[in-house]
């Protein structure tokens, strides 16, 4: 098959899929629904798996397919064309998007079975996908954008798909429009870059990035790129943007799995590597970059320990292991950023189906306090859970290992790195070990807090099938980008990530001068390994001790620590802080806005002039009344003024 | 002849349909002619040549040979969609009041083509009496349009609408009357009222001094197409027309007499007063960007949905009089694709409440909730045309308001700064509504409707179906393949700003 035809296929399918099950929305057959949309999405898996091969096949300067199907639109200089490109990066996420994509499918078809609106479920989660290829396979900012806005339209759906439920269209509508002020500050971005560097589209712009690096924060390049990460806070739920994400957790699972875990969320980083010759030129944007990424780590890891909501505590996870990554491109360890996006995907999607599938044994349970010893009733859950876990607490040899221990490694080594920078990550994963380690114990382990009517069971196969491969995956999706001392010392096992995506990095100017690793020595890269892994290690066991051995220490630590505690459990009262400085007085000023200047001002003004009009028309009639009397009066006066006039002259 | 075909027609229809004796095939006639004239239109379209700058399908008679005055007609791309747009929302508005309007129907059509012909010939008038004429003959099937079939307060709001846009006109008509008496040093001799001799007046431009003539045209001008249009802070005739008009009026209202006011910027104000307009971008595209977010912050507040959209529209409308003024290529075919855009969408919107209030006889936002449930096929349609409201890609209204925004970046980045704050206000405003109105636990409307079954919600009926597919047909149409409808006025797009150029820079050799 060409390649023209195979993108053609591999973007279309998801979108007829989508089709056949929109037009049918109603129905509640959710076989055939879930038939449809998963077939739909296997099919682009294939065409996925089928242009990799090609690419690796491809002689290594070639690795580039790309295809234009027409103009978009034209005016003037500026032309767009729908246009996609197959390349080391975005085949990557075309395989993620498609594979994690098509896994999760299935197990919604466990999932949602019992719902009246399955149809428009997988309508929705078709669309999805769609958006998503559009969005990573864009071969300009603006093909891009479209995608961008596209996935936030079906978070939007997804996250109020049970709409009846008012806090649930809210935090629907709560997203589409905190992502909104992101697009707003993208679209801004797009501009200083389009009248910058002539051209939107991204294999160009990367092209005449070289010559462009700044020093100043006012920059085209710093500005542009500044503008186009608020856009990813928006995306990827970063600091200040990042509020969105926990309230979008009222959507079906299985959407937190695929939008709010594995691929929506990660489209801001992935938009950072797809344009990395760019910012590398920006030095001060990388820095923002950087510190919003650490600071958001930690931040939405201290939250993460407080919550009992299941599916909150992974989404403030998903929220801190964001920041790990754009804690990565800030450093410029873009490779590594792109890594802990892709094993990331594989255990979060793998956690959040897990908590699907014990929120669907507990019959819609969320609250981790009223579980418990589950391990005991949902074994392959339970089992499959312990991977993610252990992945993402970074154990070696699972997959989180090697890429947070690679994002750890660069933000200490870097050029652009700071050891700040290391110990701001090395708390996060001791909190995020922690936190995780807490959900395991109340989930799974420790003695059963099942209330007595509900009788906890494991899930059908089609819901532990994605599972069981998930969990594989979170175990040795890490194999592929083996740190270079780690392979080394087992026998030279090549970093295969690095080189894979190396074509598409661009050199840090300072690294291209001094030669790669030179100031660092392997012995200090093993030291800071052995010291994260042994902050994690401490952080499970102390989790282990507060939360199987002595249960009664949760609660007197919380209770030493009153106000701060009350601070992280409500999230530092960040919601309220927006509501009270920003929503309430755009609401209330809108309305004095309407009162004053549309009503009291235009209005009267208008009704002043009308007035002003009639009063002298009244007046002009009153003139003549028909009264002779008066009529002779106008004459001898008019006489006498003329007679005075001719007189005085 | 063809194009006098094309505005005569609709008047020939308003004829027969007052003639026409049997009330019930009535609706059939009215039908059957409006689709008729969009055939008539389809074959315009056909006979357009769109890789020429030059007035198209020309005809010219003198008409009052004393004054000057000729019936002077002609097309361009500019004014193609516009007349597309007026040809294709009509035959949609007498179907979408097939049911809404049951008093005085044979009233009704025949003033509903009466304004179709003022509509057409304001787009295609060439002359500028010609031009006047139909453009104050508009105000008179409209004013009888609220005020006969619209709701409460029609007589206020109907009048408030004539007055406003009455008194603009008067300033817009001495400034012509002006011009004509300069054209004879164009001419040789001869009194003139054509725009091809207004375009050729070298009117003097001092940029220190409001009291020159190219000033005071410019302003007379404007006024008139501003308060059409209508730009902040000129725009308080429009919320309350809006909420008063009948469905059909208030689509006609958005759809197309609200372009009449951005096209008469487009025709007569730039490319006779370049230089005027130039050094006053800077007020309009204030006021432009005023309007935006003034009518954004003031829609998201409105308890009633039509208000809301009204608001709405004063919001759109700032980002094309933004287009239009930074008179650069982007933000004009924006403004131009936004003009087709708003139509469409805003057009859709009213339509869509306009079905609601036939079922629910409200349009108190606080009083709906769970309609989604009860009506999901109108949900459905309800969505797709909010998202080309709030300009999401792959609908018109993205295109549109991603080339204004682009070119007003080129103008000044300060102005798309602060237009671009309107992307998220829309879509804050739209959202919030549609959350209040279809989404959350059922309100009171859906609650009676559920008692009574003389209240029942009905969904969308096959006839509604007809009315909003053709508009959703478009929305992806225009935002999928732009260029197939922007190419036919890019090249007159062009065309204009590099004319103005030419006289503005004739104007600077001359002095």
């Amino acid at each position: 098959m060409s390649h023209q035809l195979l993108v053609a296929v591999l973007i279309l399918s998801p979108l007829i899929g989508f089709l056949l099950n929109g037009v049918r929305f109603k129905h509640t057959n959710y076989i055939a629904a879930g038939a449809i949309a998963t077939t739909a999405v296997f099919i682009s898996f294939i065409c996925s798996v089928l242009l990799f091969l090609d690419l690796v096949n491809a002689p290594e300067n070639q690795r580039t397919i790309a295809v234009g199907f027409y103009e978009w639109f034209s005016v003037d200089k500026f032309s767009i064309n729908a246009g996609f490109v197959v390349d080391q990066i975005s085949s990557i996420m075309i395989l993620i998007i498609t594979g994690v994509g098509s896994l999760i499918h299935l197990f919604s078809i466990g999932y949602m079975h019992h719902d009246k609106g399955v149809t428009k479920y997988f309508a929705y989660l078709n669309l999805f996908v769609f958006n998503m290829l559009l969005l990573v396979l864009g071969d300009s900012l603006l093909t891009m954008f479209v995608g961008w806005e596209g996935v936030g339209l079906c978070s939007y759906l997804l996250i109020g798909f049970w709409f009846n439920d008012a806090a649930k269209a809210a935090a629907g509508m709560k997203a589409f429009i905190t992502n909104r002020i992101g697009d707003a500050a993208f679209i801004i971005g797009m501009f200083i870059l389009f009248f910058t560097f002539g051209t939107l589209n991204i294999h160009e712009l990367n092209a005449l990035a070289p010559t462009t690096m700044e020093a100043s924060w006012l920059g085209a390049v710093t500005l542009g790129t500044l503008m186009l990460f608020i856009g990813a806070t928006g995306k990827s739920a970063q600091i200040p943007l990042y509020v969105w994400l926990p309230d979008a957790m009222a959507g079906p699972t299985p959407v937190s799995a695929l939008i709010h875990a594995a691929t929506m969320v990660t489209a801001g980083v992935y938009m950072i590597v797809r344009l990395n010759p760019l910012f590398v030129m920006a030095p001060n944007t990388m820095m923002v970059i950087a510190v919003i990424g650490a600071a958001t780590a930690v931040m939405a890891a201290t939250i993460g320990l407080t919550q009992y909501d299941i599916k909150k505590v992974l989404a403030y996870s998903t929220v801190s292991q964001l920041g790990y990554m754009f804690l990565a491109v800030g450093v410029g360890a873009f490779g590594a950023g792109m890594f802990h996006l892709m094993t990331h995907a594989f255990f979060k999607a793998l956690m959040f189906l897990g908590s699907g599938s014990v929120i669907h044994g507990m019959h819609e349970e969320q609250d981790i306090r009223k579980m418990g010893g589950l391990k005991k009733y949902m074994p392959i859950t339970h089992i499959t859970f312990v991977m993610g876990w252990l992945a993402i607490i970074g154990t070696p040899p699972f997959s989180g290992f090697f890429s947070k221990d690679e994002i750890l490694w660069q933000a200490y080594s870097s050029p652009r790195g700071h050891v700040l920078l290391w110990v701001a990550g090395a708390i996060g994963a001791g909190l995020t070990a922690f936190y995780m380690t807490r959900l395991m114990a109340l989930t799974f382990w420790g003695t059963s807090r099942v209330d007595k009517h509900v009788h906890p069971h494991e899930s059908g196969s089609l819901m532990t099938i994605p599972l069981i491969v998930l969990a594989v995956l979170s175990v040795i999706g890490g194999w592929i980008g083996i740190p270079h001392v780690i392979g080394e010392s087992l026998g030279h096992i090549p970093n295969y990530w690095e080189h894979w995506l190396s074509p598409l990095i661009a050199k840090m100017p300072e690294v291209a001068a001094a030669g790669e690793h030179a100031a660092h020595s392997a012995v200090e890269e093993w030291l800071l390994m052995g010291a994260s892994v042994s902050i994690a290690g401490i952080s499970v066991l102390t989790a282990c001790l507060m939360y199987l051995k002595n249960t009664d220490a949760p609660k007197k630590v919380s209770d030493a620590f009153g106000p701060v505690y009350k601070a992280v459990y409500n999230k530092y009262f960040v919601d309220e802080f927006y509501f009270a400085s920003l929503i309430n007085p755009l609401i209330k000023g809108s309305r004095n806005l309407w009162y004053y200047v549309d009503v009291n001002v235009i209005d009267k003004a208008t009704y002043k002039t009308t007035d002003l009009v009639r009063g002298g028309g009244s007046f002009v009639r009153s003139l003549q009344n028909g009264n002779m009397q008066q009529y002779a009066l106008y004459v001898i006066a008019g006489a006498a003024i003329t007679l005075s006039l001719v007189l005085m002259r | 002849m063809l194009l006098s075909l094309l505005i005569f027609l609709p008047i020939v229809l308003a004829l027969a349909v007052t003639a026409w004796p049997q009330k019930t095939t009535l609706r059939y006639l009215a039908l059957a002619g409006s689709i008729i004239e969009f055939a008539v239109s389809l074959v315009v379209l056909l006979q357009f040549d769109k890789t020429s700058p030059a007035l198209q399908l020309v005809e010219k008679h003198m008409w009052v040979e004393r004054f000057g005055i000729s019936y002077f007609l002609g097309i361009d791309g500019i004014s193609m969609m516009l007349v597309m747009l007026t040809t294709f929302l009509t035959p949609v508005i007498i179907l979408a009041s097939w049911k809404s309007i049951d008093e005085r129907i044979k009233g009704f059509h025949a003033s509903l083509f009466v304004l179709q012909t003022a509509m057409l010939g304001s787009f295609l008038a060439m002359d500028a009496i010609l031009f006047y004429t139909f453009w104050e003959l508009s105000l008179i099937p409209m004013y009888f349009m609220v005020g006969i079939w619209g709701g409460a307060r029609r007589i206020y709001a109907t009048v408030k609408f004539f007055i406003y846009t009455m008194s603009g006109s008067v300033l817009m008509l001495l400034a012509i009357i002006f011009m004509m008496r300069l054209t004879p040093e164009v001419t040789g001799g001869s009194i003139s009222a054509s725009i091809l001799d207004f375009y050729k007046l070298q009117i003097p431009f001092i940029a220190g001094d409001f009291f020159t003539p190219q000033t005071l045209l410019f302003f007379a001008f404007a006024l008139a197409f501003a308060i059409k249009v209508p730009m902040f802070p000129l725009h308080t005739w429009l919320p309350d027309a809006h909420v008063e008009a009948p469905t059909p009026g208030s689509v006609i209202l958005a759809g197309v007499m609200l372009k009449m006011g951005t096209y008469g910027f487009i025709r007569w104000v730039i490319p006779l007063f370049p230089e005027a307009a130039e050094h006053f971008s800077w007020l309009f595209i204030g006021a432009g960007v005023v309007g935006i977010i003034y009518g954004a912050l003031v829609a998201m507040i409105q308890p009633d949905v039509k208000k809301l959209i009204a608001y709405s529209s004063v919001s759109h409308m700032g980002y094309i009089i933004i287009g239009l003024f930074t008179m650069n290529s982007y933000g004009l075919n924006g403004g131009l694709y936004q003009m087709l855009n708003h139509g469409i969408s805003t057009g859709a919107l009213f339509l869509l409440i306009g079905m609601i209030y036939e079922r629910t006889h409200s349009r108190e936002i606080a009083k709906y909730g769970g309609l989604a449930s009860a009506l999901p096929f109108f949900t459905i349609a309800f969505i797709i045309v909010t998202m080309s409201s709030i300009a999401v890609p792959m609908t018109n209204g993205f295109i549109g308001e991603f080339l204004i925004l682009l070119g007003s970046y080129q103008y000044s980045p300060w102005v798309a700064v602060f237009s671009v704050t309107g992307v998220v206000l829309g879509a804050a405003y739209m959202l919030w509504m549609v959350k209040r109105v279809f989404f959350g636990p059922k309100g009171e409307i859906v609650l009676a409707a559920e008692k009574d079954s003389h209240h029942a919600l009905y969904d969308l009926s096959p006839r509604e179906v007809l009315v909003l597919v053709p508009l959703v047909v478009l929305i992806f149409w225009m935002g999928l393949f732009p260029n197939q409808f922007m190419n036919y006025s890019k090249t007159s797009v062009d065309y204009l700003i590099q004319n103005k150029n030419q006289y503005m820079l004739l104007g600077a050799g001359e002095r």
